[in-house]
Formats: structure tokens, C-alpha cells, sequence
């Protein structure tokens, strides 16, 4: 393991890992490489919180139909079974763009390290190989095996969408904690091959990114029944298909809160450089303010509110407790202050602003046994989805920008693991006018599948009575 | 030892994903080639309805081999990698534009957007093969030297040997998914479709041997090393496989016995897979890195082998429920030709 001491020794032993060409850094063609990564991961992970959850939501669905013999929840669970299996095709797809990035455009961070943290990716492949086998089975499967036997099949993908997330965050959680190798003369050796899943980093990320993937599966979903609350369909299947969703998002955005200052506690400890970015803390301090709002600039944040000690009461627990600094690194080993803390504030904001929609709607429900009635909560509940997304892409930037400049924390350069290949931008500009093809292209089929939906509706039970 | 194991899960991987993923490539080619919307309507219905179930497992057999090979031998994964970027890059707009049409193409309204999403979905099925054998080729015939983005970004992949190991890839997948299609029609009752497909297959299979066979020319001049290890040795055994399978496989379609048809199709397919790896023993990258010197420590080696073991015991029998409930008829939706008379 390689202690955060032996940093500046490091420095010199990671310019050793240029590569074997070695020819200066092409800044163009670093941020380039950066920028095409990025616009990948942003549009990957949002589907990755509907491959994660969706399943799960769908089999919860069934089981009410299952227990309660209403109709309307195997209506819901087959529809959303349908969007279930377009959604994670397209996952899929997009996931295997990274698959691809991570060697077309990171070849020597592959070359490096692809062995000590390999193994995770391998058993990822299993669990993405499990899901799409019962996924199919399960989608294809209605209406062909008998109801019990279907509610099984779906069991498999739940476990393997989990299993999936776990061992992909495993491998960012170690390129933020790397363990299980050293670094010999420039050479990566002693290398322990489990070392991705034995890392306690994972946990808290883990937990973190499955509550945000409940919360934005969850409110996104949620906001298209409240769309159709609003404009006046107050059905049961409207309710209940509201009310599935939301609810799991309700209860999965408090508790995030505390599972963020767990998070908040592992990064103080395991990469002190990033707490200090996200915070815009320029010198090592004991008993360390935290400041809200504001710009850092000349080594301070200007026009913020600050509460005193209160970073060190929730980094440590304690208010006497020293914050390490950005001053504890040279400048070039420091991430970009304002990305970093402009996204993490952001992500803070936006996750205090959804427990509290969250605790209107739990409360209304504990206390009336009813949704809310208000057209505000529905407003704005239609806003909470996409908050969720952007707040989930605001935590990844704090994540992956709050690293740099390593790819490999204290141990490898981003500048050294990129392609020395040319025309790495021309690839960043087909790959963003696919995505925004395919951006357009999933949102007309998912109307399509509301319009259907609503075709059948009128046909079935013809317009209800408002 | 360790090390000939991680290439065998490479070989295996690469095969399945040839013999299974190459089918729905090839069935793509078929919708591409059906003619006009009324035409081949009930073709293009046979053909979503034969793949919906299966194709995305199909695909993982590439996030399967991508994996293994980074794993075991990280540094030439970073080498092919950044030397064949062009070509996997095309070949990954393919595989993005393909799987998201197939998947938009099922739920679209009219014939006109079908006809959009389809037009993608075969066009990319045409893309996608070609060019990742294509970067397959430029490995077999030596033109990916060791290091980040050492070798020609152009060349490395647009050569001789590449467009022969392309054209190959499309013309074995469109064989075997008429071979699998016919298959699936007869099971459906189509008779009409079983005879089309029928058709197909012996055309696509007959035209397979004859680009492998004349590929032979190509390679002696193009990958002198290549053509010597597919004419002796176990690289040999591996061709004679292929033919005898190729040639046992037309006589079956021949005879209409679908089935085993099936079988021997793949195992053609896979042969040739398995007879690259052979010919190319003991080296990795061939002019570059072997197989030893390419591997990851024997900890990460025995590390892999020990998750696949675990992950097969897993996988096996999920795989073999699927593929028993699919050729049972299980999954099937009811038919329907996918094209103007279909209402909704």
C-alpha cells in the first residue's frame, strides 16, 4: 500500500509510468480524452440507476399484484417491465462504450494496472451476463410461465443489477484508495488480485451511489405520474403508479443525508486533497469552518457564509480536529478547486432540498394515509427527477475531478495514462451527436409507451370521473 | 501454463461471441437484404422475434473477452487498444446504434420510423463485424506493435488481411443466422420462411468457404507467419474441423434437418476462431509480445480462472434455461410480420 506520505516520492516514480513513448503531454489531446470520458460516464450513469433499481421496483410491483390479486399492479409491472428491458439494452450499449474507452483512450493506465484490478471487472461481467439472461427471461417471459415461477425468474436480475453496481464501484474506489500492489523501480509488482474486493472504500461509495440510483429511478418515474396527476388523471393507476416509485425515492433520500456524511469521513481520511477541494480549504486547519456558497480564489473562499468548526465536526466529529489543506501538496497535484467544490455544493443543496420533498410526502402519508394534495408538492416533484439526475452527476464530478491529477490516487497521472493516438476529438464529437441522437431517440419511445399505455386505458375502463 | 488457460478463455469467448453475436449481426444482414417493406415483412418479423430474447446476452460475450483480455494480458490490451482505436471506435458507434435501433425498432409507430430504425439497425450489422474483425486482422498479421499507440492508426487495420477476416465475419454471420433461422421458422410453423431462410443458408454457407478458402491466397501474401501456422501443425487440425464442418453443415440444410445444423454451423465457426489462436502459438501479438511475455502475474492468471470457474457454475445453467426455453418456444411472442400490415 502506498501511504499518502510517500506522495513526492511518487511524483517522480509516476513520470517513471509515462508510458513506453514518452513524449511530452498533448494537453488538447488530455482534455479531449477527459471530456469524451466524462460525457460517457454522465450518460451511462443515469441509465446504470435504472438498471440497478428498476428491476427491483418491477418485482415489487408484481409481488403487490401477487399478494393482493389487483390488477393494477401487474398493468404497472408489465408496462414498466417493457420500459425496463429498452432501457437497459441501451445501458448496455453505453456500457460497453466505457469498456471501450477504458483501453481506446487510458491505454497505459490498462497496460499498468488492468491486472490488479481486473478481477472485479471479470465477476462485473458475470453479473451483467446474469441480468441480461433474466431479464429477457423475465420480460418475455409474462403471460408463459406460470405467475410464482415469473415472480422467480425476476430475482436473479435484482441480485446481479446489485452485484454489477458493487463491483464497478469497487474499481473506482480503489483508483481513489489503491491497494494491493507496489511500485518497484517504475514497475507494478506484489500484485494481489482481490485487492479491489477486499477495499472497506467500496462500502460507503457503494451504499451512496445505490440510494442515489433509488432516487433518481425513483423520482423520474415518480414525475411522470405527477405530470399526469397534474394535468388532471387522478386515477387509481395513476396514484399507485406514482406512489411505487416516489415512495422508495422518499425513503432513500433522507437516509442519504447520513450515509453522505459517512462518505464525507472515509474521503477525510483516504484522500484529504479532494475534502479539501470540495471545502476550497487552502491551508491545513484545526478546527476548520465549513463555508457555504462563495468562489475560491487566492487561497480563500470569497462571498461564502462560513459556520465555524463545523467541517471538522463533520469530517471528524470533532471541532478541534485539523483538516488537511490543499497547502499539504505542491499546486500541480491539486484538482481544480472550483469544479470540484461548485459540484459538490450543488450535489449538498440539492440532496437537502429532496429529503425535505421527501419529508412532506412521508409525512402526508403517516398522517392522512394519502398522497399530498397540493399542486406544489406535484411541481414539484416533477423537478426532483431531473435534480436527482444532475445532483448524481455533480457527486461523480466530485468524485473523478476531486482526483486529478491522478487516475491512479498518488500513484498515476491522468497525463500518463492517456492515448498518444491522434484524432482522440474526433471521436469525442461523433460520440456526442450519438448520444444526442440517442437521447431524442429514447425519449420518443418512451412516449410512445405512455400513449399506448393510455390508448389501452380508454379502451379497457373508458374515461374515469374525475 | 497459467497463461495458455487465459488464452483459452479468450479463444472461448471470442468463439461464442463469433458463433452467437455473429448470428444476430448476420440476421441484421438478412433484414437489410429483405426487400421492400411488404416484401419482408414476415422475414423482418421472424428476425425480432428470434433475437429479442437472446441478443443482449449474445453481447456480453464481447464485454466478456474485453475483460479477460485486459485482465490477463493488460499491455497488449493497452496496445491494440490505441493502435486499432479507428477501427473499434467504428465498430462501437455500430454496436451503439445497432442495439438501440433493434431495441426503438420494436416499439416505433409507423412503417416509416420502422423503416428508419431498421435501415440503422442492418446497416450497423454490417458495420460492427466487419470492423471489429477487421482490427482482428490487423492483430493476426503483425501490424500491432507493444506500446501506446505504437503502430499506424490507418494501416494497422486497413490492409490485406483486415478486409479478408472482415468479409469473412459478415458472410459466417449471415450463414448462421439463416441456419438458426430456419430453424426457429420451422419450429413456428412458417414453411414459407423455412424454405427462404433454407435458401439463404446455402448461399451464405457456400459463399463462407469460398472467402475462407481463397482467403488462404490472401494471407500467403499478406501474413506469410499466418499462412503457415493455419497449413501445418494444429493450426491445420483446426481448418480441417471447419471444412469437414462447413461441408456436413450445407448437407444438412440440405436435407432440412435444422437442429444439428445448428451445431455444426457453430462449430465451424468456432474452429476457425480456435485455429487463429493455434496458428499463432506462441505469440500474442505476433512480432511483438508472446503469450508469456504479454501476461499478467500468475496471481491475477489464477485469480481470473478462479472467478470464471465461480462464475460459470452460476452462468451455465442460467444460460442453459434460457437457450432451452428459447428453442422450446417458450419466450416466443406470437408472430408477427414486422411492416405495413401491422397495426397499432
Amino acid at each position: 500500500m502506498i501511504g499518502p506520505s510517500q506522495a513526492f516520492a511518487l511524483v517522480d516514480v509516476a513520470s517513471g509510468l509515462a508510458g513506453t513513448v514518452g513524449q511530452p503531454v498533448d494537453q488538447p489531446k488530455l482534455l479531449g480524452a477527459r471530456q469524451m470520458q466524462a460525457m460517457s460516464l454522465a450518460w451511462h450513469i443515469i441509465l446504470v440507476c435504472f438498471g440497478v433499481t428498476f428491476p427491483g421496483i418491477v418485482l415489487f410491483t408484481e409481488a403487490l399484484w401477487l399478494r393482493t390479486g389487483d390488477l393494477v399492479y401487474r398493468d404497472l409491472a408489465r408496462r414498466w417491465s417493457k420500459v425496463m428491458l429498452v432501457l437497459f439494452a441501451v445501458g448496455a450499449v453505453s456500457g460497453t462504450v466505457l469498456s471501450f474507452e477504458l483501453g481506446i483512450l487510458w491505454p497505459e493506465f490498462m497496460a499498468r494496472f488492468g491486472d490488479v484490478f481486473g478481477v472485479a471487472f471479470a465477476l462485473e461481467g458475470f453479473a451483467f451476463f446474469i441480468e441480461a439472461i433474466f431479464i429477457a427471461i423475465y420480460v418475455y417471459g409474462w403471460n408463459r410461465i406460470p405467475d410464482r415461477l415469473h415472480l422467480l425468474t425476476g430475482l436473479p436480475m435484482v441480485v446481479a443489477g446489485v452485484a454489477g453496481a458493487y463491483f464497478v464501484i469497487a474499481v473506482n474506489a480503489w483508483m481513489n484508495n489503491p491497494t494491493g500492489f507496489d511500485v518497484v523501480n517504475g514497475q507494478v509488482t506484489n500484485i494481489d488480485p482481490w485487492t479491489t474486493l477486499t477495499n472497506t472504500a467500496t462500502w460507503p461509495e457503494l451504499i451512496h451511489m445505490l440510494m442515489a440510483a433509488y432516487m433518481v429511478a425513483g423520482f423520474l418515474m415518480g414525475g411522470v405520474y405527477a405530470w399526469a396527476w397534474l394535468r388532471g388523471d387522478r386515477s387509481r393507476r395513476v396514484r399507485v403508479a406514482f406512489a411505487v416509485p416516489f415512495t422508495l425515492a422518499a425513503l432513500a433520500a433522507p437516509a442519504q443525508l447520513v450515509v453522505g456524511d459517512w462518505i464525507a469521513r472515509y474521503v477525510a481520511v483516504d484522500q484529504p486533497i479532494k475534502l479539501a477541494a470540495q471545502e476550497g480549504l487552502a491551508e491545513t486547519t484545526e478546527g476548520a469552518p465549513f463555508t457555504i456558497g462563495g468562489w475560491y480564489e487566492d487561497g480563500e473562499v470569497q462571498g461564502g457564509i462560513e459556520i465555524p468548526y463545523m467541517l471538522s465536526i463533520l469530517a471528524f466529529h470533532d471541532p478541534d480536529a485539523t483538516v488537511e489543506g490543499l497547502n499539504a501538496v505542491p499546486p500541480e497535484d491539486q484538482p481544480p478547486v472550483n469544479t470540484v467544490r461548485l459540484a459538490f455544493q450543488f450535489m449538498v443543496a440539492v440532496g437537502t432540498g429532496l429529503a425535505l420533498l421527501a419529508a412532506w410526502y412521508l409525512l402526508a402519508w403517516w398522517r392522512k394515509r394519502r398522497l399530498p394534495q397540493s399542486k406544489w408538492f406535484y411541481r414539484a416533484a416533477i423537478l426532483a427527477g431531473p435534480a436527482a439526475a444532475g445532483a448524481l452527476i455533480a457527486g461523480w464530478i466530485v468524485t473523478e475531478v476531486g482526483r486529478q491529477p491522478w487516475i491512479v490516487y498518488d500513484v498515476m497521472r491522468t497525463e500518463s495514462a492517456v492515448t498518444q493516438a491522434d484524432g482522440v476529438n474526433v471521436g469525442f464529437a461523433v460520440l456526442a451527436f450519438v448520444y444526442a441522437a440517442l437521447t431524442v431517440g429514447i425519449i420518443y419511445v418512451l412516449r410512445r409507451f405512455a400513449k399506448r399505455d393510455r390508448e389501452a386505458d380508454a379502451l379497457t375502463t373508458g374515461p374515469e370521473a374525475p | 501454463m497459467l497463461a495458455e488457460f487465459a488464452v483459452a478463455l479468450l479463444v472461448v469467448g471470442l468463439a461464442a461471441y463469433a458463433v452467437l453475436g455473429g448470428a444476430d449481426f448476420g440476421a441484421g444482414f438478412w433484414d437489410l437484404t429483405a426487400g421492400s417493406a411488404e416484401r419482408g415483412a414476415r422475414v423482418r418479423g421472424l428476425i425480432e422475434r428470434s433475437m429479442g430474447p437472446v441478443w443482449e446476452s449474445n453481447h456480453v460475450w464481447l464485454i466478456f473477452v474485453l475483460v479477460v483480455c485486459w485482465t490477463t494480458f493488460p499491455t497488449a490490451f493497452g496496445s491494440i487498444m490505441s493502435t486499432l482505436w479507428v477501427a473499434l471506435f467504428i465498430a462501437l458507434m455500430g454496436i451503439v446504434l445497432r442495439g438501440s435501433a433493434f431495441a426503438f425498432r420494436g416499439e416505433s409507430a409507423t412503417v416509416s420510423q420502422q423503416r428508419f430504425f431498421g435501415v440503422i439497425f442492418a446497416a450497423s450489422s454490417l458495420i460492427v463485424p466487419f470492423f471489429l474483425a477487421a482490427a482482428i486482422g490487423g492483430i493476426a498479421s503483425g501490424r500491432v506493435p507493444a506500446g501506446n499507440a505504437a503502430g499506424d492508426l490507418l494501416t494497422s487495420w486497413a490492409n490485406p488481411t483486415s478486409v479478408l477476416v472482415g468479409v469473412l465475419a459478415i458472410v459466417t454471420g449471415a450463414y448462421l443466422a439463416a441456419v438458426y433461422m430456419a430453424g426457429d421458422a420451422r419450429r413456428g410453423g412458417h414453411d414459407d420462411l423455412v424454405e427462404r431462410m433454407r435458401l439463404r443458408a446455402l448461399g451464405a454457407g457456400a459463399a463462407a468457404g469460398v472467402v475462407a478458402l481463397g482467403g488462404f491466397g490472401v494471407l500467403r501474401e499478406d501474413a506469410r507467419p499466418l499462412y503457415d501456422g493455419l497449413t501445418e501443425g494444429a493450426g491445420l487440425v483446426a481448418v480441417i474441423i471447419s471444412i469437414v464442418a462447413g461441408i456436413a453443415g450445407l448437407w444438412l440444410i440440405w436435407t432440412r434437418r435444422f437442429a444439428l445444423a445448428r451445431v455444426v454451423a457453430a462449430a465451424a465457426v468456432a474452429a476457425v476462431a480456435c485455429g487463429w489462436a493455434l496458428a499463432q502459438q506462441p505469440e500474442f501479438l505476433p512480432g511483438a509480445l508472446t503469450v508469456e511475455e504479454a501476461a499478467a502475474a500468475d496471481a491475477t492468471l489464477a485469480a481470473v480462472l478462479i472467478a470464471f470457474v465461480v462464475g460459470v457454475l452460476v452462468l451455465a445453467p442460467s444460460l442453459v434455461l434460457l437457450w432451452r426455453l428459447v428453442l422450446r418456444g417458450r419466450l416466443d411472442r406470437d408472430f408477427r410480420p414486422l411492416g405495413p400490415d401491422r397495426r397499432r
